[in-house]
Formats: structure tokens, C-alpha cells, sequence
């Protein structure tokens, strides 16, 4: 289902919570909107439910407006954090709802409501009551329920939040699965990066009630749009001014640019490791953690703290150890506008006399 | 079906109809009061609320509210502290009997009373023979309007004893503080909120109450004659103005204590 | 100490609730079950059981139609603001503070023989004050908060999200409240159902005032046995008051029953 919207605005009393939002969605792709807690994700997803009235701003189905048209009439499969089971009601029931709604034949329900609940390994539980279930289980049976009218589009508002950290990530891929083989349009809300980045085909970054960015995650984390984006994906560092690290001396434009440094930027190591010495500088060892499959090193460069990790197979570092540390290339920004660049002393080494 | 009833006009039908019924039953009639009882004019209204009369009967309404209230505090909370913190035999049956005064008609709860106490009654008989009289007489009437205010306090106090967490109690004890220490600062300012919102309601009650005064109280003006009483034998006596003027004076007392006990429960909901 | 609370706890129940309740039971055998039963079956006190009957049936049917609407649009509605809700749920609480002789007044007031619409009304043959729909406006009144406040909080904590599921999957008002709403308010409604015919089966001073206690016209159970006392008819007035004690008791029994139901979703 192709999704439009256009310059979609929400007031809540004073407060602006969505900022001229547009954006489109092609049919059977999953979109991710991620961002910061409060930053307006549910509010937009609830527009396109028809749960809230946007203020301002065209939401679109398939080429036709659908502003006015109240939940029951857009044709959405909604889940929400909370489940919000029929608490009254049986699996079957639950899932049912929908269809009973549209006066479907018995026959029919009875199938449609066996082949969904095949399809969500709910086997045998039809006849329990939400109270009767685990956190997964039920999140299951509200998947079933918002999937068994057919909608044209599905909306998850944080899936997974409620739900233990053990089996988020089972019910996670098992989510991606079923949503591709239904192949129904799918927009769910998470402020969990990790779940965005698995689960989504492309991702919208919404922070402070404006879109940022919209993209593959890989598009996202390569080529972040806003400083915002950058630093929002990934573990990084913010260094104030960019002009102090070598190699950098002359990408910066204007004042106070800054350098964003993800720890896949940076190599570390002893001298013998590098083959452009030249281009390193020198840095000293402050902390090591221990990460289970690498070592996470924060190292001082020059009087800025840089993280980065090491691989388990290299000799291990000790604290308080001089080291080199080469910047490979780093996301510069100022108050207008950002870009990546290269470490200079990569592309024209300084001949070494030794 | 659900399209005819889909249809706008069903809707605000609906609306229209239970606002209406809410504004007509219980708006105007309030201010219908108010609008009458100056309704032959200020001078008169001033006349009427200052009529002797009706200032004793006021007055005395409240002392013996007051009484009642402070009775049913004490004893409230001294039951509602029973009924939560010990086990014993008939413990829910007395739990389910506290309600009795709600479910009771007034008038036959002052029937009660008046049957138990009035002087050919056993304890009247005894009384008597003191040398006090109950029914008739102000004992009477704060024993009512203790009967009737019965669950309030009790009903207030003992969800707030069920939800103190009983370690705030072991963490006093383990810091050597004694039981009635414990029980001074710890534990009375949870039911603090309890005791002072059903007493609230309790007087606001006490000062209401027509059907079981009305029966044992033996309507002397300025010694038994409460205000309730009072207004009704203005109506009786073919004096409406002069019975609204007098309500109107017990309306805003009981107005202004029922918002008191909104705030305090506001208070204590934010804490 | 505990055993002299639990000691004095008894004593009270037993001074103000039990023995009073037993002396009814007494004085209404005074003159035997032949005594009793002559008291009771007199014609005003049977038209007067009647009567009340009739007011309990209209003002709990009622009062549990429009104050479960009254509840839901005080939560629920969007289309009130929340200023106006706010003012309109202080107003429900207002007959709490009432005085039910003030509660009769008031009506009276508004529709008695002297007032406009009274008037009016009399003039198309519709006697309100004096007469039944008199006394079933001031019982209503008098009763009209104890559904709202019983339905009201269920509904705040059941919140709106499996409302909102409803209308996702196609469900529009009548389906929604039906399917999902009314299940989980079932018991608050039966508690507040319970309280309202509690309350307006013992209302009094309102309904003395309003209907002007015409025997065997406007008379209800409470105010005969008012009647009664004043006449000193002691023993027929403990007739009537057994009979309402019996109901009352069996209404609280059923409060203490739907009580229990209510708190265990």
C-alpha cells in the first residue's frame, strides 16, 4: 500500500509534538521509525491510525486522502505496546474480533482464525484468556488479532517493549519472517536501535517531532544527514574542535566545526602494526573493558578521550600504555551543514626518512 | 444496525440528552435555591438567616456535628485499625456489617435509636434514673448522627492501613524506635489523610441528616432544633423563602466543605 | 492491648448496630405475629410498600442509564474539553452535600404549584410536587452520584487502549461498549445498582417534603413509619421498619457480594 503523507503537524496544547513531517512508503516494505522517547514516533503513527486528528498535513492510501476517515474505515492492523488484549475474551476470540466485526461467516472465521494462530505457534491456546499467557505469547495473539482482517497496512507501536530481553530477540526475527511472508506494508515504532536496524528494510530517524533522515540503515550509519543522525546511531565521540587532530587540520570550514569519530573510524595499535606510521599519533591507554568477543579500548588522544575496539587475536593492551592511534576518516559538521572526510595523511603520505 | 446508530444525529442525540438530564436534575435545582431565597428581596433574606431561631438551630446543627465527627474519628479509626491488622473470629462479618448504615433507611435508623434509648427502653429507664435523658435531648441526636456517619472514617482509613508497606514499619523497628513511637510517625501520618477526609465527609453528613434526627430529637428551638429540622418546619409552616434562606446558608457551609475535602484529597493523591 | 481493641471493637458493633437491630425485630412481635402482620397489612401500609416500590424501580433504572453514560463521556469523551469536565465532575458530586430536606426543598422550589414551570405543568394536568414524579425527580437527584463514582474509576483504570484496539479492527460505538467496555464495568455497575436502590429505598426527608406524605397517595414506606412514630404507633411502625430492615440487609449483603466480584479483575 502506498503510504504518502505530507506536512503533517500535531499540537498537543503548546506543545509542537509533530514538525512538518512528509514522507512516502512503498507497498510490502517495513519501516522503522526510530528516535528518542517523546520525540513524536507514536503520535505520527497514531495519524496514520486515525487515533489522533493531525493538526495540519495530507495522509494518503493508495492516492486517496484519508484524513477524515475514523480507525474502523482505513483498513490498519494495529498493535499496541500493551497488547491491549480483549481481556474478556479467548485467543480465538481476540483474533476473531475483527472478522465478526465484518460479519463473516462462521465457516470462514473458524479458518482463517486456525490458519493464523498455526502461523503464530499459538497452537493449543485458543481456548486461554490473557491472563493465561506469557508477555510473548500474548504478544503473539495481538499480532494474529490486527493480521486476521487483512489489512492494507500494519502498524506496531513499540512491539517489543514490554517483553523480556531473552525473547525479544526471538520474537524480533520471527516478526521480520512474518511479516514478509504475509507481505503486508508495515511501519512499527521502537526507540531501540538495535531492533531498528535488524528489523527494518528502511529507517525514519523522528527526534524533537521532525523527520531527519529516511533510509537504508546502512545509507543511515554511512551517510548520516543531520548531526543529530550521526550521533544518534552507533556508539561515537564528539570532538570540539576538529582542527586538533592530525590529519584534519584543514578539512574544517568556518568555526567551531566538529569531528564525530565512531570507533570503526579509528585503528589502534603498537608501532609495528601500522604501515603509515606517519599518518598516527600518539595516544595512551585509559581504560580496557572486556566485551566477550573484543576488547572496548578508551584511548587520549591529544587530551580527547576516543573509544574503539580491538580485536582479541592482536597483542593485548595494557593501561597507562603509549600506543598510535590513526583517525581513517571522520563526519565533520558545523552549523550549516556536515560531511565525511578522509584523513589527509592517508592519501599523500609525508615520505619517511627513517 | 450499527450504520443507523453510526449516524451524527444518534450521536449528539445521545449527548445532548444525558447532558440535558444532568444539567436539569441537578443544576438548576441548586440554583433554584439560591435565586429564591432572595427572590422577596435582600433585606428579607438577611431577616430570615438572622431570625434567632435559625441562627441557634445552625449553630447547634454544627456543635453537634462536630461531636458526632470527632466521636466517629476515634472510634473509626480504632475499628478500621481492628478490622486490618488482626485475624479473629467474625472479623469479615463485622467488616460487611460497617456498611449497615448505608444500606439503612435514615428514618428507620432513628427508630432504632429511639426504640434502644427512649424511656421505655431498658437503658432509657436507667438513664432516667440518673438523672439524664438521651432521646429528646442532644445525646440523642449526636448518637444518630454517629450512627450514620458510621462507615465513613472506617471506610476512608483502611485502604490507606492495607497499603502501608509493612517494611517502612521494620525499617522503624530496626532502628530502634518503639511501638508507639513507630505508630506516631510512621504509621498514623498514612492514615492521616484517611482520618481527615472521612471525618470531613462524616461532618458534612452530620450536618445533613433529617431522617433519624427527625425522629429522636425533640425539635426545642435553640436546644434540640437542628437546622435540617428547622427548614423543614419552615415549609411546613408555609414559609418556603424563609426555609431557601436558611438552606442556602447550610448549601455554601456544606459547598465550601466539600471542596475542602476535594483539595485534600488532591493533596493527597499527588503525594 | 490487641485483645481489649478487638473487645472494644465488638462492644460498638454490638451497642450500635446489633442490639438496635434486634430491638426492631421485638417491637415489631410486640403484639404477637397476629400484631405484626395487622400492622402491616393495612391498607396505607401496603399502598406505602407499593409506593416505594414504584420510586426504587424508575429512579434505579434511571439513574443507571444515564449516570453509566454520565461516566463515560467524564472520561472517555473527547469531544468535551477538559476544563469542562473537570467543572461538570464536581457538579456530580454536589447531592452528596445536600441535605435531603434541602434536596425536597429545591424541587419544590422549582416545580411546586407556585413556580413557573410548576404552574405550567398543572396546567396540562401533570401534577409534579404532591405527586409521584415529584418524589421520583428528588429521589433522583438525591441518588444520581453513586453510579457515576462507582463507574467512573474502572473506567480510568481500564484506560482506552482495548477501545482503540476495537475501532482498529472495525468496531464502531454500540460494538465497542457492548464487546469490550461493559465486560470489564459488569460488577461496578451491579455495586452502583445495589447502592442506588439502597439509598433510594431509604430516602426520607427529600421525598417527605415533596410529596407532602398524603396517605395512601404520596406515602412511602420511610414516611409511614415517621407517621407512625408521631402517632405513637409504636408496634406498626416496627412492622414497616422490619420489612425494610430485611430488604436493607439483603441489600447489603448483595453490596458485600458484588463488592467482591468487582475487585477481582
Amino acid at each position: 500500500m502506498h503510504v504518502e503523507v505530507r506536512d503533517l503537524n500535531k499540537h498537543f496544547g503548546d506543545f509542537h509534538a509533530v514538525k512538518d513531517v512528509s514522507f512516502d512508503i512503498a507497498k510490502g516494505h517495513l519501516i522503522g521509525l526510530l528516535g528518542p522517547s517523546g520525540g513524536g514516533k507514536t503520535s505520527i503513527l497514531r495519524m496514520l491510525a486515525g487515533l489522533e486528528n493531525p493538526g495540519s498535513g495530507e495522509i494518503r492510501f493508495h492516492g486517496k486522502v484519508v484524513n477524515h476517515l475514523p480507525p474502523q474505515e482505513r483498513g490498519i492492523g494495529f498493535v499496541f505496546q500493551n497488547y491491549a488484549l480483549f481481556k474478556h475474551m479467548t485467543v480465538f476470540d481476540n483474533i476473531a474480533f475483527g472478522l465478526k466485526v465484518k460479519k463473516t461467516p462462521k465457516a470462514q472465521i473458524r479458518d482463517r482464525v486456525m490458519e493464523l494462530v498455526e502461523l503464530t505457534g499459538l497452537k493449543g491456546f485458543e481456548q486461554r484468556y490473557p491472563h493465561q499467557l506469557s508477555g510473548g505469547q500474548r504478544q503473539r495473539v495481538a499480532f494474529a488479532r490486527a493480521l486476521a482482517p487483512e489489512p492494507q497496512l500494519l502498524l506496531l507501536d513499540e512491539p517489543f517493549a514490554a517483553i523480556d530481553a531473552k525473547i525479544r530477540q526471538e520474537l524480533r526475527s520471527w516478526l521480520r519472517e512474518l511479516i514478509e511472508r504475509v507481505g503486508i506494508t508495515s511501519i512499527f515504532v521502537t526507540h531501540d536501535q538495535d531492533e531498528a536496524i535488524e528489523v527494518a528494510d528502511e529507517i525514519m530517524i523522528i527526534s524533537q517531532g521532525r523527520l531527519e533522515q529516511k533510509g537504508t540503515p546502512w545509507d543511515i550509519y554511512k551517510n548520516p544527514e543531520t548531526p543529530f543522525v550521526a550521533t544518534f546511531i552507533g556508539e561515537s565521540t564528539v570532538v570540539e574542535d576538529a582542527s586538533q587532530l592530525k590529519g584534519f587540520e584543514h578539512a574544517v570550514e568556518g568555526e567551531r566545526t566538529r569531528a564525530l569519530i565512531r570507533p570503526e573510524y579509528i585503528e589502534i595499535g603498537l608501532k609495528n602494526e601500522f604501515s603509515m606510521l606517519s599518518a598516527t599519533e600518539k595516544g595512551i591507554v585509559k581504560h580496557l573493558h572486556f566485551r566477550g568477543s573484543e576488547w572496548m579500548v578508551e584511548v587520549e588522544v591529544e587530551g580527547h578521550k576516543l573509544i574503539t575496539y580491538r580485536s582479541l587475536e592482536k597483542t593485548t593492551l595494557q593501561v597507562g600504555q603509549q600506543i598510535r592511534v590513526l583517525v581513517h576518516r571522520a563526519y565533520l559538521f558545523n552549523d550549516t551543514h556536515s560531511w565525511v572526510v578522509e584523513n589527509r595523511l592517508k592519501e599523500d603520505p609525508m615520505p619517511v626518512i627513517i | 444496525m450499527n450504520t443507523v446508530l453510526r449516524h451524527k444525529g444518534w450521536t449528539w442525540g445521545f449527548r445532548s440528552t444525558v447532558l440535558l438530564y444532568f444539567i436539569v436534575l441537578i443544576v438548576l435545582p441548586i440554583i433554584g435555591v439560591y435565586v429564591n431565597s432572595f427572590s422577596e428581596g435582600w433585606s428579607n433574606f438577611i431577616q430570615s438567616i438572622m431570625d434567632p431561631i435559625a441562627w441557634k438551630a445552625v449553630l447547634l446543627t454544627i456543635r453537634l456535628a462536630v461531636i458526632a465527627t470527632v466521636i466517629n474519628v476515634i472510634l473509626g479509626t480504632m475499628i478500621a485499625w481492628v478490622l486490618t491488622r488482626y485475624r479473629f473470629f467474625g472479623r469479615s462479618f463485622l467488616n460487611s456489617l460497617v456498611d449497615l448504615p448505608f444500606a439503612l433507611p435514615t428514618a428507620v435508623g432513628g427508630l432504632m435509636i429511639m426504640l434502644l434509648l427512649g424511656p421505655i427502653s431498658a437503658i432509657g429507664k436507667l438513664a432516667e434514673s440518673m438523672g439524664f435523658e438521651i432521646v429528646f435531648h442532644q445525646p440523642a441526636i449526636v448518637i444518630a448522627m454517629t450512627f450514620v456517619t458510621f462507615p465513613f472514617v472506617i471506610r476512608a482509613v483502611q485502604p490507606l492501613l492495607e497499603e502501608i508497606d509493612p517494611s517502612e514499619e521494620e525499617a522503624s523497628y530496626t532502628m530502634g524506635a518503639s511501638k508507639a513511637r513507630t505508630f506516631r510517625q510512621v504509621i498514623l501520618p498514612s492514615m492521616a489523610p484517611g482520618m481527615i477526609s472521612g471525618g470531613m465527609l462524616a461532618f458534612s453528613r452530620a450536618l445533613a441528616e433529617f431522617g433519624a434526627v427527625v425522629l429522636v430529637a425533640g425539635n426545642i428551638p435553640g436546644r434540640t432544633l437542628t437546622a435540617s429540622v428547622f427548614i423543614y418546619g419552615e415549609i411546613e409552616s408555609d414559609n418556603p423563602t424563609g426555609a431557601a434562606a436558611v438552606s442556602v446558608l447550610l448549601l455554601t457551609l456544606s459547598f465550601l466543605i466539600l471542596w475542602l475535602i476535594n483539595l485534600v484529597q488532591m493533596r493527597g493523591r499527588r503525594r | 492491648m490487641r485483645r481489649l481493641l478487638i473487645g472494644l471493637t465488638f462492644a460498638v458493633f454490638i451497642v450500635l448496630l446489633i442490639i438496635p437491630l434486634g430491638r426492631i425485630v421485638i417491637g415489631a412481635f410486640e403484639d404477637g405475629a397476629g400484631g405484626f402482620l395487622d400492622g402491616l397489612l393495612r391498607p396505607e401500609a401496603l399502598h406505602a410498600l407499593m409506593m416505594t416500590g414504584l420510586v426504587v424501580l424508575v429512579v434505579t433504572l434511571l439513574n443507571t442509564l444515564f449516570g453509566v453514560m454520565m461516566a463515560i463521556y467524564l472520561v472517555r469523551a473527547g469531544w468535551l474539553s477538559d476544563r469542562v469536565k473537570g467543572l461538570l465532575n464536581s457538579i456530580v458530586d454536589l447531592p452528596y452535600a445536600v441535605s435531603p430536606v434541602i434536596g425536597g426543598l429545591m424541587i419544590v422550589l422549582l416545580l411546586g404549584p407556585n413556580s413557573i414551570m410548576g404552574a405550567f405543568f398543572e396546567g396540562i394536568g401533570f401534577n409534579v410536587v404532591y405527586a409521584f414524579p415529584g418524589m421520583v425527580i428528588a429521589t433522583l437527584f438525591v441518588t444520581f452520584p453513586l453510579m457515576v463514582r462507582e463507574v467512573m474509576p474502572v473506567l480510568q483504570e481500564l484506560g482506552s487502549q482495548q477501545e482503540e484496539a476495537a475501532s482498529t479492527l472495525g468496531a464502531y460505538g454500540w460494538r465497542t461498549f457492548w464487546s469490550v467496555t461493559w465486560p470489564s464495568i459488569r460488577w461496578a455497575v451491579v455495586y452502583g445498582l445495589v447502592l442506588t436502590v439502597a439509598r433510594s429505598l431509604g430516602e426520607f426527608g427529600a421525598v417527605l417534603v415533596v410529596s407532602g406524605n398524603i396517605m395512601n397517595k404520596t406515602q412511602t414506606a420511610t414516611t409511614l413509619v415517621y407517621q407512625d412514630v408521631e402517632n405513637f404507633n409504636v408496634a406498626a411502625a416496627n412492622g414497616v421498619a422490619l420489612v425494610l430492615v430485611t430488604f436493607s440487609v439483603g441489600l447489603l449483603l448483595m453490596m458485600e457480594w458484588a463488592k467482591k466480584r468487582k475487585e477481582v479483575h
